[in-house]
């Protein structure tokens, strides 16, 4: 009895130690050499389908290293697959090595023990990260603790085609714009991550004071801090696209809405995407963006690495990859991708801040200045229950 | 060797086949009942049940997969019977049994695309009527595609169940005398499709029984055309199931879990009342035939028949089409008929990717193919050569992987398999692959191997070969037609499995259809195209060679030709 208990002492310390430690970098590196990265990532878009290859050469030419990209329809279908691996004892070996997460998703894995880490600090190119201008050490409110590393910042922009009207400055403006034309606006279908974000988004800005949202939601607070969401749902949904009874599955599947004429008005996380749906023939050149008066709601992509990640010390060299001046420019290029970086401009050299200000971030994005305020995540609980009462109200109850 | 390996392949092909179905209904029970020790929770209980009735959007849910299955089945089952009532033997029909025959093996996913793109409010029929005929400068609110009552989804399943039950008919024809049947009918007064109906249909009906159980099952738990074409407030429950099988809650799989074996009840209700309508209509029908009415209608009947059928054909092909046009299109806004530019830029934007999401098919593809092949024959030839022929039960065996709903037991697999240790990937996804690709391959050529003249290998015996000498250089040269269509059944069918390649293969495993599918969230209508284009071809160049490789091989036998 008693060595089997000295067994599960050893035992338990070797199993942590079978990955890398991160702050060991030239043993990261080395122990990455020939391994086969499995980026578990949303392979709805073809442009960041593309950004995602170009990663794959860098990381092989630099590093050796194999990057294949998984493309998921879900972020959660990656959670789901680690969750049945600790179900079926796969506590080595296991099929993700990297997974591009936030949000709800982050929450759950990390309460559930399943994420490798911390690492993120760690990483070589962390020094460059603008730690006190944006939120990449909170995740949703959710302490980030090193367990995912940033690589990308979103805000909400709204687009609209400029030949058929004008940028409107709150929500309250949008509602009055949709009800004077019906059909002509829509979001995705919760619980979507951009169809969620706007319903956040009409929370924060028919607030009066959105900082309550920074806590938990509390039975006692939810549904009087909800209704004016609720009401104004109410008073939008009939003057939607199809009358709120069909939503896009995603924000680009509002694209060939656009561009077909279907629709003047929608939203998308990522201020450069439109500029490079333009260059694509996806939408057409008149659509522009415009960002709320008092702001629009802001949060970080990360990447984090399942407990059970078989290539670990791939999967950091790719997190550290994606944190490079290179990498966070090229993301940041509207022709690319058009994402926000994570970098803070007085961290990098000349040349490295010449790679940004040589962008031309294009006709249709919005210039830092222009973007304003970046409004907080509320904490995922408010996310939670709002999509499942959304759900409840208006996605499937007609 | 073969002598000892033969007599054990039937059982085999059962385990093959029902293996996987029975250990995944299995791996779904347990967690229904709330045992999933991963997440913390042990049941059993029934918690999950509990959640299920509370989901708001249950009832809608069930009832769209109600009668989306129960719709698809009776408009293409009626539609396939009047059309053959009507018109089998005339020069239209032969034109429209060739234009649907390749329709069978067009993935479901890429006819969805196709016919998505063609009649949206902003799909190809709205821009070559606008704005000439109808004013349109933008595309009308019109819900057609994603419609609540799950029309057009509907309307996408029956236009692909249409060639496969109407292949189904012809082949049953053959042993129903119904050209005899016809004529007598015709000679006593009858109608041509009240003739038919009254005399052939009850024997057609009890030939094609068990595939067009297998419509129902499928249209009831469709996915990946639920996705394209159904209504997602809410969606039908199998789509519902996958997405609770995906959210970060882990509770959720526990109503996966709870809602796969509803669905599994739906479906083995769905079947039964099924049965007992054809039990009612059997008795309306001995009634209506014995009033003796000729028929007064059946040539607006006919014509109806021939619209329908005629619609169905130039949908799914005009949906390539438009798929064609997509891919190459440059900036194409609405109304315009044709885009502003053609380019190659979305082909070689995609062409790496779905090159290897093409190998990646074409391996898994053919794999599966030809060992369901090896163990089809072996099956065959051990029924041959030790008499034991296949009864009405065993049908039912080869037929229950295409019964039960593959949401059912396709999720409780994946947890069992990374129970056993099997690593996901490729491997658990050809074996998933099989369950599927078996049947299909074994009915499609069991007939030809059946009919096949014996005399010739009596004679052959006498000559001198052994049995393993007649299989190999005698019957399976004069079976290489059947073979091939068979091969190029089962590669179509490899070809167009969305779930059991999504979650056997963990995500990793990445073919044209699971690609194509992904891509449809993001609504990148020229990447859709690209990979919907690459799917059909996949799908249909088999067929292709298993016309033109026997035509080649027999170009100087001319007996075999046909054959």
């Amino acid at each position: 009895m008693k060595s089997l208990a000295l067994l599960a002492a050893l035992a338990l310390p070797l199993a942590a130690q079978a990955q890398t430690d991160p702050a060991d970098w030239d043993a990261v590196t080395a122990a990455a050499k020939g391994q086969t990265v499995y980026w578990n990532a949303w392979g709805g878009s073809t442009t960041t389908n593309d950004f995602i290859a170009w990663v794959g050469d860098k990381v092989k030419t630099e590093y050796g290293v194999t990057l294949e990209h998984v493309k998921l329809t879900d972020t959660a279908d990656a959670v789901t697959r680690v969750l049945s691996e600790k179900q079926a004892g796969t506590d080595t070996g296991g099929a993700i090595d990297l997974i591009w997460i936030n949000g709800a998703n982050f929450a759950a894995m990390k309460e559930a023990d399943l994420l490798f880490g911390p690492f993120a600090e760690q990483l070589p190119n962390w020094r460059y990260v603008d730690t006190e201008g944006k939120t990449v050490q909170t995740d949703f409110t959710v302490p980030v603790d090193g367990y995912e590393s940033p690589w990308a910042m979103a805000q909400v922009v709204f687009i609209y085609d400029s030949a058929k009207m004008e940028p409107l400055g709150s929500m309250q403006a949008i509602l009055d714009w949709s009800t004077a034309h019906p059909g002509r606006f829509t979001y995705p279908q919760p619980p979507d991550f951009l169809g969620t974000t706007f319903l956040k988004q009409v929370l924060v800005d028919t607030l009066d004071d959105p900082s309550v949202l920074q806590q938990p939601a509390t039975d006692e607070n939810y549904a009087q801090v909800t209704a004016s969401l609720w009401d104004y749902l109410d008073k939008l949904t009939p003057s939607l696209w199809r009358e709120g009874r069909a939503y896009p599955a995603t924000g680009t599947a509002m694209f060939p809405l656009i561009a077909d004429g279907e629709i003047d008005l929608s939203t998308s996380f990522s201020p450069g995407a439109a500029t490079a749906a333009i260059a694509n023939n996806e939408l057409p050149e008149t659509v522009r963006t415009f960002v709320l008066d008092k702001g629009t709601i802001g949060n970080a992509s990360f990447v984090a690495i399942p407990y059970n990640a078989a290539h670990a010390e791939g999967a950091m060299i790719v997190a550290n990859a994606l944190l490079s001046p290179e990498a966070q420019a090229r993301a940041q290029d509207p022709e690319i991708l058009g994402y926000g970086t994570v970098l803070a401009m007085d961290k990098l050299d000349t040349d490295q801040r010449a790679l940004f200000d040589a962008l031309d971030l294009g006709v249709a994005t919005l210039s830092p200045e222009e973007l304003g305020t970046v409004q907080a995540e509320p904490h995922p609980s408010w996310m939670t229950r709002i999509a499942d009462d959304w759900n409840s109200r208006y996605g499937v109850a007609q | 060797m073969k002598n000892r390996l033969l007599p054990v392949v039937p059982a085999l092909t059962l385990v093959a086949m029902l293996g996987p179905v029975v250990a995944g209904l299995y791996g779904t029970i347990l967690p229904a009942f709330g045992h999933l020790p991963a997440a913390g929770l042990r049941g059993p209980n029934l918690d999950a049940f509990r959640a299920l009735l509370a989901w708001p959007g249950l009832s809608r849910s069930v009832t769209l997969s109600l009668t989306t299955g129960l719709g698809t089945t009776v408009v293409a089952l009626a539609l396939v019977m009047l059309l053959v009532a009507g018109w089998s033997g005339t020069r239209a029909f032969r034109l429209l049994e060739r234009l649907l025959s390749p329709l069978l093996s067009v993935p479901h996913a890429a006819a969805a695309f196709g016919l998505a793109f063609l009649i949206a409010p902003s799909g190809w029929i709205a821009r070559a009527l606008s704005p000439a005929l109808t004013g349109w400068t933008n595309p009308p609110d019109w819900l057609i595609v994603q419609d609540p009552l799950g029309l057009t989804m509907i309307g996408g399943l029956v236009v692909k169940e249409m060639p496969f039950l109407l292949l189904m008919t012809l082949a049953a024809l053959g042993q129903t005398d119904a050209a005899r049947a016809r004529q007598i009918a015709a000679a006593l007064g009858y109608g041509r499709t009240t003739g038919w109906l009254k005399t052939v249909f009850p024997r057609v009906y009890a030939q094609i029984r068990l595939p067009v159980y297998v419509v129902l099952a499928y249209g009831m738990s469709v996915v990946d055309v639920a996705l394209i074409l159904g209504p997602n407030t809410p969606p039908p429950l199998s789509v519902q199931i996958v997405r609770w099988m995906g959210e970060p809650d882990f509770t959720a799989r526990l109503l996966a879990a709870s809602a796969a074996l509803l669905q599994l009840a739906l479906v083995v209700g769905a079947l039964l009342v099924w049965r007992l309508s054809e039990v009612l209509v059997a008795r309306v029908g001995r009634l209506w035939i014995e009033t003796g009415h000729r028929g007064t209608c059946d040539g607006p009947v006919r014509a109806v028949a021939l619209t329908a059928g005629t619609v169905a054909a130039l949908s799914v092909l005009l949906g390539l089409a438009v798929l064609a046009v997509w891919s190459f299109a440059g900036y194409w806004g609405f109304p315009d008929a044709l885009p502003d530019a053609f380019s190659l830029k979305s082909w070689i934007r995609h062409g790496h990717g779905v090159l290897a999401a093409l190998a990646e098919t074409a391996l898994i593809a053919g794999i599966v193919t030809m060992a369901a092949l090896v163990l089809t024959i072996g099956c065959l030839e051990a029924e041959y050569r030790h008499r034991r022929t296949l009864t009405q039960r065993g049908l039912w065996l080869l037929y229950l992987p295409l019964l039960v709903p593959q949401t059912a037991f396709l999720p409780g697999l994946q947890g069992l398999l990374l129970n056993f240790g099997a690593d996901v990937g490729r491997g658990p996804v050809m074996l998933a692959h099989l369950v599927f690709v078996l049947p299909y391959v074994f009915l499609s050529l069991a007939d030809p191997f059946r009919a096949w003249d014996a005399r010739t290998g009596t004679v052959a015996a006498a000559l001198g070969a052994s049995p393993d000498g007649v299989l190999w250089r005698v019957r399976l040269p004069m079976l290489l037609r059947p073979i091939l269509t068979a091969v190029a059944v089962g590669l179509s069918v490899s070809v167009g499995q969305y779930l059991p390649t999504l979650l056997i293969g963990g995500g990793r495993v990445a073919t044209l259809t699971t690609e194509a599918v992904a891509l449809s969230s993001g609504g990148d209508r020229r990447a859709i195209a690209v990979f919907g284009l690459m799917q059909t071809g996949a799908a249909l160049l088999p067929f292709a060679l298993a016309l033109l490789v026997p035509a080649l091989a027999w170009r100087n036998r001319k007996g075999l030709q046909h054959g």
